[in-house]
């Protein structure tokens, strides 16, 4: 069951400098259907939009990101809303609760100044009304849960490491059991032995919790290891969407043969081939299939009309007319 | 002076620093005791790798001769860099090894347009004349895939992270190096840059016989590119060999670890079992003994006492009482 659908939205930012108008296509009429209880991924290169279709999706909008179309529908048990229809105060009552997010850089949510004790305090009382005791009982339990020490409660921020300050943040995020989560390259910063125990954490809450993720990184290796679903992105549309497994056994679209073909793997020195040349900028893309300019197969057809995402295999949809058919 | 095959000798180097002033000085052992060597003749890619604070950018920042050691040699060509004195010994040195750095936007000043800074290049390391500047140019753009037509004239904005970090390479070849020290080159551009970028180093060794320091934490593009790999950890090469060798059949129990966490791009080969982190991590560096002590699931008394010593074993070189042991009894 969806419990977050999109229908060709589209968010851009405006801006005008100097009576110049430029405009930036960076979520470009996507369509997706989540999940209840799933592990969604959102792959991409850096500049596709990823970031954008995060903060679109969780209702953050304001100049100069504009949405020209489309809604993004929650259906959380019986709370049934547009998120973009919603006004400050009641996001702000369903902000952390419901739908909560964890930020690439822990610093936009934990208050440098205070210690970690008093940022839960401020998320949690947002919230509930609740006694000292029963805070304490709360707190501990959560961070006992996670396996995180206790004592973190009264350091500040910056005395902790980051591989630290990330799972305080995620614990932060996931206190009031919220029903969605979306993490925007939660990892991406850190060392491989701290990064795998933040995905270890990741994976251990939505198993408890049975909440929803949506997962954005580009490292695929990533999404390899917890995604139910990927949908991978490219110039601000999704170009193809499958299940895990199917993703990196039968892609479909040239773009994703490219990406899971040219990843490294250890015990693996084959030459590795990585597409062609660089995604368009958002601000004056090709006309027609925005990877036509890079793409071996591309036919007139390419080059005038966009492709659609289209079913084309059982839950695996791809917006190319190679694969669809349509050629 | 007598004849020398080793392109670089690097002899128990390390690095302080200290921060503070006065009373509240503390001291920062950055890199303790670092030795390793490159062959003349015989290019090739030798990864450092490690996770962030075990030393790599600084062991660079003083094999390039920015940063002066504590203590130790640096040996290029069998000369002593601390030794370099003259303008066109230095000279010599510095056309000789280039560095390329992690980022590439910030290597290139934004107002400036991106091909100034090749012109720069030629006219500093005196490679040609203003007249004849372009041809040592465009056959370093040349060399990745590149040309100065698409170049001239434009500004860094108006290239993506992987045409710049290109440049910023092409840059580093127009004096010819026999060395490219590159820090994290491909830890900010994507999964399909990344691998062109992998692929041009691979290239630069094969064709133009260009050896190659290669700093990363990314440990599936370093056995894709380089030949031997160093693990650093904690100010230390704990493991040193070939890379086949070192990430297929790690022996050092940091290795093992770090190769273990290395996610697969597989959903068929998912990380198996669970890891623990360590809260203070802070503690690890002032340990007298190995400084994987704290989380090591091997760890004995001698290990907190004393730091081990080297061994060579399996072709590779290994800081770890685990291996001491071994070696002692077949000596007995
Ligand atoms: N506040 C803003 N004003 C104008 N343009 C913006 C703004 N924020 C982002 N953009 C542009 O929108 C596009 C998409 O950006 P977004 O941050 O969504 O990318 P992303 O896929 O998350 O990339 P990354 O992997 O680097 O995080 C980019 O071209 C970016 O430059
Ligand atoms: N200029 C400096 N002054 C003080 N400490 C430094 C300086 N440069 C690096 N360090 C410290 O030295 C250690 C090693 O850092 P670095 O060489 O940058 O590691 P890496 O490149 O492996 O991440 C870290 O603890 C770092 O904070
Ligand atoms: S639609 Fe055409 S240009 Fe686009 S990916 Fe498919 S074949 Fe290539
Ligand atoms: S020396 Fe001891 S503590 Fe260090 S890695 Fe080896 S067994 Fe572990
Ligand atoms: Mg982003
Ligand atoms: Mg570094």
């Amino acid at each position: 069951m969806a419990i977050l659908k999109t229908e060709n939205l589209k968010a851009y930012y405006i801006t005008e400098i100097f009576g110049v108008k430029r405009t930036v296509r960076a979520v470009d009429g996507v369509s997706v259907s989540i999940n209840n209880n799933e592990i969604f991924g959102i792959a991409g290169e850096s500049g596709c939009g990823k970031s954008t279709l995060i903060k679109t999706l969780l209702g953050i909008v304001k100049p100069p990101l504009t949405v020209l179309e489309g809604g993004v529908n929650y259906s959380i048990g019986d709370k049934k809303f547009d998120i973009l229809a919603l006004n400050q105060k009641e996001l702000k009552s369903i902000r952390w609760e419901y739908i909560s997010y964890i930020p690439q850089s822990s610093m936009s949510v934990l208050n440098p100044v205070r210690r970690i004790r008093d940022s839960f305090k401020s998320f949690i009382n947002a919230h509930k009304k609740i006694e000292k005791e029963e805070f304490k009982n709360l707190v501990e339990e959560h961070l006992n849960a996670l396996g995180l020490p206790t004592e973190v409660l009264n350091a500040y921020p910056h005395q902790l490491s980051g591989g630290m300050r990330q799972r305080v943040t995620i614990a932060l995020a996931t206190i009031l059991r919220p029903k969605v989560i979306f993490a925007d390259e939660p990892s991406t910063a850190l060392d491989v032995v701290v990064q795998r125990g933040v995905i270890q954490l990741l994976k251990d809450i939505q198993q408890e919790q049975k909440n929803t993720v949506i997962l954005v990184t580009h490292d695929m290796a990533i999404h390899a290891n917890i995604c139910d679903r990927i949908a991978i992105m490219y110039a601000g549309k999704i170009i193809e969407e499958a299940k895990t497994e199917e993703i990196f056994k039968n892609p479909l679209h040239p773009y994703t043969k490219y990406l899971i073909g040219s990843l490294p793997k250890i015990g693996d020195k084959s030459y590795r081939v990585s597409a062609p040349g660089s995604p368009p900028p958002l601000t004056n893309l090709p006309p027609g299939c925005s990877f036509h300019p890079r793409c071996p197969y591309t036919t007139e057809r390419c080059k005038r009309e966009f492709p659609k995402l289209v079913e084309v295999a059982d839950s695996h949809k791809v917006a190319c007319f190679l694969v669809s058919k349509e050629v | 002076m007598e004849q020398n095959n080793k392109l670089l000798e690097v002899k128990n180097l390390i690095k302080i620093f200290v921060i503070g002033s006065g009373f509240v000085r503390s001291r920062i052992t950055a890199v303790e005791n670092v030795s390793f060597e490159l062959e003349i003749n015989k290019p090739e890619i030798f990864t450092l790798a490690g996770e962030s604070g075990s030393g790599k950018t600084t062991l660079a920042r003083m094999i390039l001769g920015f940063i002066p050691p504590s203590s130790g040699n640096i040996l290029y060509k069998g000369k002593d860099i601390s030794q370099l004195k003259g303008r066109e010994i230095e000279l010599w040195f510095m056309k000789d090894v280039q560095p390329v750095f992690q980022n590439p936007f910030e290597t290139f000043n934004p107002l400036k347009k991106v091909d100034s800074y090749l012109y720069e290049t030629v006219i500093n390391y005196s490679i040609a004349d203003k007249k004849n500047a372009s041809k040592p140019i465009e056959e370093a753009l040349n060399l990745v895939g590149l040309s100065l037509q698409e170049v001239s004239g434009r500004y860094p904005h108006e290239f993506s992270g992987g045409q710049l970090q290109r440049i910023s390479i092409a840059r580093a070849l127009i004096t010819k190096p026999a060395l490219l020290i590159a820090d994290e080159p491909v830890s900010m551009v994507d999964a399909s840059l990344k691998m062109s970028i992998c692929n041009l180093f691979k290239e630069l060794k094969e064709k133009q016989g260009v050896s190659i320091i290669y700093i990363t934490h990314d440990l599936a593009t370093a056995y894709y590119v380089s030949d031997r790999i160093a693990i650093m950890f904690r100010g230390n090469i704990v493991e040193l060999g070939s890379v086949e060798k070192i990430l297929t059949d790690p022996k050092h129990p940091y290795t093992k670890i770090l190769r273990d966490s290395v996610p697969e791009p597989d959903p068929e080969r998912k990380w198996q079992g669970r890891i623990e982190l360590s809260s203070f991590e802070e503690k690890e560096y002032q340990s007298k003994g190995c400084k994987f002590a704290g989380r090591c699931p091997y760890v004995m008394d001698i290990c907190r006492n004393r730091m081990p010593e080297d061994v060579s074993i399996d072709g590779r070189i290994v800081k770890c009482y685990l291996y001491a042991s071994k070696v002692n009894k077949a000596i007995v």
